[in-house]
C-alpha cells in the first residue's frame, strides 16, 4: 500500500517508516509561526511554565500583522510582548512594521517556508503553504509554545481526500472560485480533520497564487491541511527562491477515503453569502445586492496577481457613489510593486484607498470595520456573524475580479463583461 | 449545573469576537464570551455550567482565546456532536473538558440541569433523568488532560 504526500511528510517529521490514519504521532517541525494575537498567549504559557529557551532561533517566525500598525494601546502592548521576546531569543524571522506583511503571503515570499517542509502556525490559515507541496497546519498558542520550546508537535494522522480537478477554467474563474465551489459542495465541516489533496490534469492551469488561495481556505471546510503536488508550476516558482528543498509526492497506490471530481470548465464566479463560507451561489443572480464597502486584501487574496486582476477592471473607471473601496497589499514587496506598476494610481483614480499591509479589516480588527447593517464584498476567507464588524453587518466572499466589478457597479456583479484581452493577459 | 445550548458551526468569531483580541487577560475574555451568539451568556453563566453545541463547534480561527474564554467563565465542559480540529486540540492543550456525544446533544435541552462523571464519561441530564456515554479519549490525549495541559506534559516531547 502506498502513501500520500501528506502521509510521507508526516512520516518524515515523526521519523517513522509506516503510519496509518488515526495514529497519534509526535513530529519534528521545520517552522513554527505566530502573530501578534497568538504569540503573546504562547509567550505567557512559556513564562508561566518557567521555560526560557527556544529550540532553534532560525525556525521560529513571529509576524506582527493582525493589529499592526497598532490600532490601540492594548494591541501595542501585545506587539511589545512579541518584540521583547524576539529580541531576547534572537529570533531570526521576526517581522515588525516596515518589514512585516500578512504572514501567509510573507513567509512564502521570503522563502522561509519551502516545499517538503512540515510547518505549524498559531493561525488557522497556516494551511496556505500546502500550495508549495509542504505540510502546514494551523494550531493554537499552546502548540506554538511547545513548538518553540521543543521543535515538536502532536498530530493525529488525517484521513486523505483527493480533489481531482479536470478541465480548464475560464479567464474570470480564479483559485478563489475553485475553493468557494468546493466548500459550497462539501460544507464547512466537509473535510473535518482530513487532508484535502488536489490533483488532476486541471491543476496545470492554476498558478501558484491560485494554489495559495485554494490551500488557504482548506480550513474553511474543516481540513487539517490542503496540499498540491510538486509539479512544473511549483518548480518554476521555487527556482527563483534561494533555497534547497525536498520533493515528496503521492504514490500511485496511495489510499484515499474519497475522491471528488470538479470540472474547472464548469465553474462560474462564486460568492459565499452570509454567514458561512459554504453558503455559495454563482454569478450572475437575479437578486440585487447593494454594497457599502469592497475589501481587496488578506492572506487569501492580497497578492500582486490579485491586485493586478482587480486593477484590470478598475483602470480608467470610477467606483460607484457611496462605495468605499479598500485595497491592502499583503506585503511590503507587493505594495512596492503596486506603486511601481501603477496599480496604486489606478486604485486612487478609481476612488479607492490603498494602505499598509495588515490583517486588520478581515477579522474586524481595524482599517475597514463595518457598521450595523452594512454590506461588504470581501476577498477574505470568512463571513461569520460579526466577522468584519457589527454583528448585523454582512460579508460576501468573492474573488478580486468580482470585488472590483462590484466596486464599479455598487452591487454584486459578475466580472465577465469587464473581461478584455488585457485582463486575461494580467491574470 | 445548567446547560447553555447552541446550534451547529458555533465559530470562534462568535465565541470571542476579534475586536476583543487586543488582550488575552482571562477576565476580559470571560466578559465577552459568546457575545455574538448570545449577548446574555457572560451575565447568566455560572461556575460549573455546561455548553452544548451541534456539529463543528469552534470552527474558524485558531485563537486559543476561544477555549480560554469558555474556561475562564467556569464552564465545566463543552458537549458537542463534533468539534473543529483546532478548537479540539486547543481545548485539550489548555485543559478545557470537551466531550463528543451526538446523542446527548439531541436529547439535552437548553436550561436542563446536567452532571458529568469524567472517569466513566457518563453524562447525566438531571432534569430528564437520561444518561449518555461520551466518546473516550485515546491514552495520549488523556494524559495531556490529566496533567492539566500540554506544557505540563513537555517531558514526553523532549
Amino acid at each position: 500500500m502506498g502513501y500520500t504526500i501528506t502521509e510521507k511528510l508526516l512520516m518524515k517529521a515523526a521519523e517513522k517508516s509506516a503510519i496509518k490514519t488515526g495514529d497519534l504521532i509526535v513530529g519534528k517541525l521545520d517552522m513554527v509561526l505566530g502573530n501578534d494575537i497568538t504569540s503573546p498567549v504562547a509567550i505567557a504559557e512559556l513564562n508561566s511554565h518557567g521555560i526560557d529557551k527556544v529550540f532553534d532561533k532560525d525556525k521560529i517566525a513571529i509576524v506582527l500583522d493582525h493589529f499592526a500598525p497598532n490600532k490601540d494601546i492594548k494591541s501595542a502592548e501585545q506587539c511589545a510582548t512579541c518584540r521583547n521576546f524576539a529580541k531576547k531569543h534572537s529570533i531570526t524571522h521576526f517581522y515588525d512594521v516596515g518589514k512585516m506583511g500578512v504572514e501567509h503571503a510573507l513567509l512564502p515570499e521570503l522563502g522561509i517556508v519551502k516545499p517538503g517542509d512540515v510547518i505549524i502556525g498559531a493561525d488557522s490559515h497556516t494551511c496556505t503553504y500546502g500550495a508549495i507541496a509542504a505540510f502546514s497546519t494551523g494550531v493554537g498558542s499552546t502548540d506554538m509554545a511547545l513548538g518553540m520550546a521543543t521543535g515538536k508537535c502532536w498530530f493525529r494522522v488525517p484521513s486523505q481526500v483527493k480533489i481531482d480537478l479536470i478541465g480548464k477554467p475560464s479567464p474570470y474563474v480564479s483559485g478563489k472560485d475553485v475553493i468557494l465551489h468546493l466548500i459550497g459542495l462539501i460544507g464547512v465541516d466537509g473535510a473535518l480533520y482530513k487532508t484535502i489533496e488536489f490533483g488532476g490534469d486541471g491543476i496545470k492551469y492554476l498558478t501558484i497564487d491560485d494554489r495559495f488561495t485554494i490551500c488557504n481556505m482548506a480550513v474553511e471546510c474543516g481540513a487539517k491541511n490542503g496540499i498540491f503536488p510538486f509539479d512544473e508550476v511549483t518548480e518554476e516558482y521555487a527556482k527563483d527562491k534561494n533555497y534547497d528543498y525536498e520533493v515528496f509526492s503521492s504514490d500511485e497506490d496511495a489510499v484515499y477515503e474519497k475522491v471528488i471530481t470538479i470540472n474547472l470548465s464548469d465553474l462560474k464566479p462564486t460568492v459565499a453569502f452570509p454567514n458561512l463560507p459554504s453558503n455559495t451561489r454563482t454569478l450572475p443572480f437575479d437578486e440585487e445586492i447593494k454594497v457599502d464597502q469592497v475589501y481587496i486584501g488578506s492572506c487569501t487574496n492580497g497578492r500582486l496577481s490579485d491586485i493586478a486582476a482587480a486593477c484590470g477592471i478598475l483602470k480608467g473607471r470610477k467606483i460607484a457613489d457611496g462605495v468605499r473601496l479598500i485595497v491592502i497589499p499583503a506585503t511590503q514587496k507587493v505594495y512596492l510593486e503596486c506603486v511601481k506598476l501603477g496599480y496604486v494610481e489606478t486604485i486612487i483614480n478609481a476612488g479607492g484607498v490603498v494602505s499598509t499591509p495588515t490583517c486588520g479589516a478581515c477579522l474586524g480588527g481595524h482599517m475597514g470595520i463595518l457598521a450595523s447593517k452594512e454590506v461588504c464584498v470581501s476577498t477574505t476567507n470568512r463571513n461569520f456573524v460579526g466577522r468584519m464588524g457589527a454583528s448585523d453587518s454582512k460579508v460576501y466572499l468573492a474573488s478580486p475580479l468580482v470585488a472590483a466589478a462590484t466596486a464599479i457597479e455598487g452591487k454584486l456583479v459578475s466580472p465577465e463583461k469587464y473581461m478584455g484581452s488585457d485582463i486575461k493577459e494580467q491574470k | 449545573m445548567k446547560v447553555h445550548k447552541y446550534g451547529d458551526n458555533i465559530d470562534t468569531d462568535v465565541i470571542i469576537p476579534a475586536r476583543y483580541l487586543n488582550s488575552s487577560a482571562l477576565s476580559h475574555l470571560a466578559e465577552h464570551c459568546m457575545e455574538d451568539a448570545d449577548k446574555d451568556f457572560a451575565k447568566t453563566v455560572r461556575k460549573g455550567d455546561f455548553i452544548v453545541g451541534g456539529e463543528n463547534f469552534g470552527c474558524g480561527s485558531s485563537r486559543e482565546h476561544a477555549p480560554l474564554a469558555i474556561k475562564a467563565c467556569g464552564v465545566k465542559a463543552v458537549i458537542a456532536k463534533s468539534f473543529a480540529r483546532i478548537f479540539y486540540r486547543n481545548a485539550i492543550n489548555i485543559g478545557l473538558s470537551i466531550v463528543v456525544c451526538p446523542e446527548a446533544v439531541d436529547r439535552i435541552n437548553d436550561g436542563d440541569e446536567l452532571d458529568i462523571d469524567f472517569d466513566s464519561g457518563v453524562i447525566t441530564d438531571i432534569t430528564t433523568g437520561e444518561k449518555f456515554s461520551g466518546d473516550a479519549f485515546p491514552p495520549f490525549i488523556r494524559s495531556i488532560i490529566e496533567k492539566g495541559g500540554l506544557l505540563n506534559n513537555i517531558d514526553s516531547f523532549i
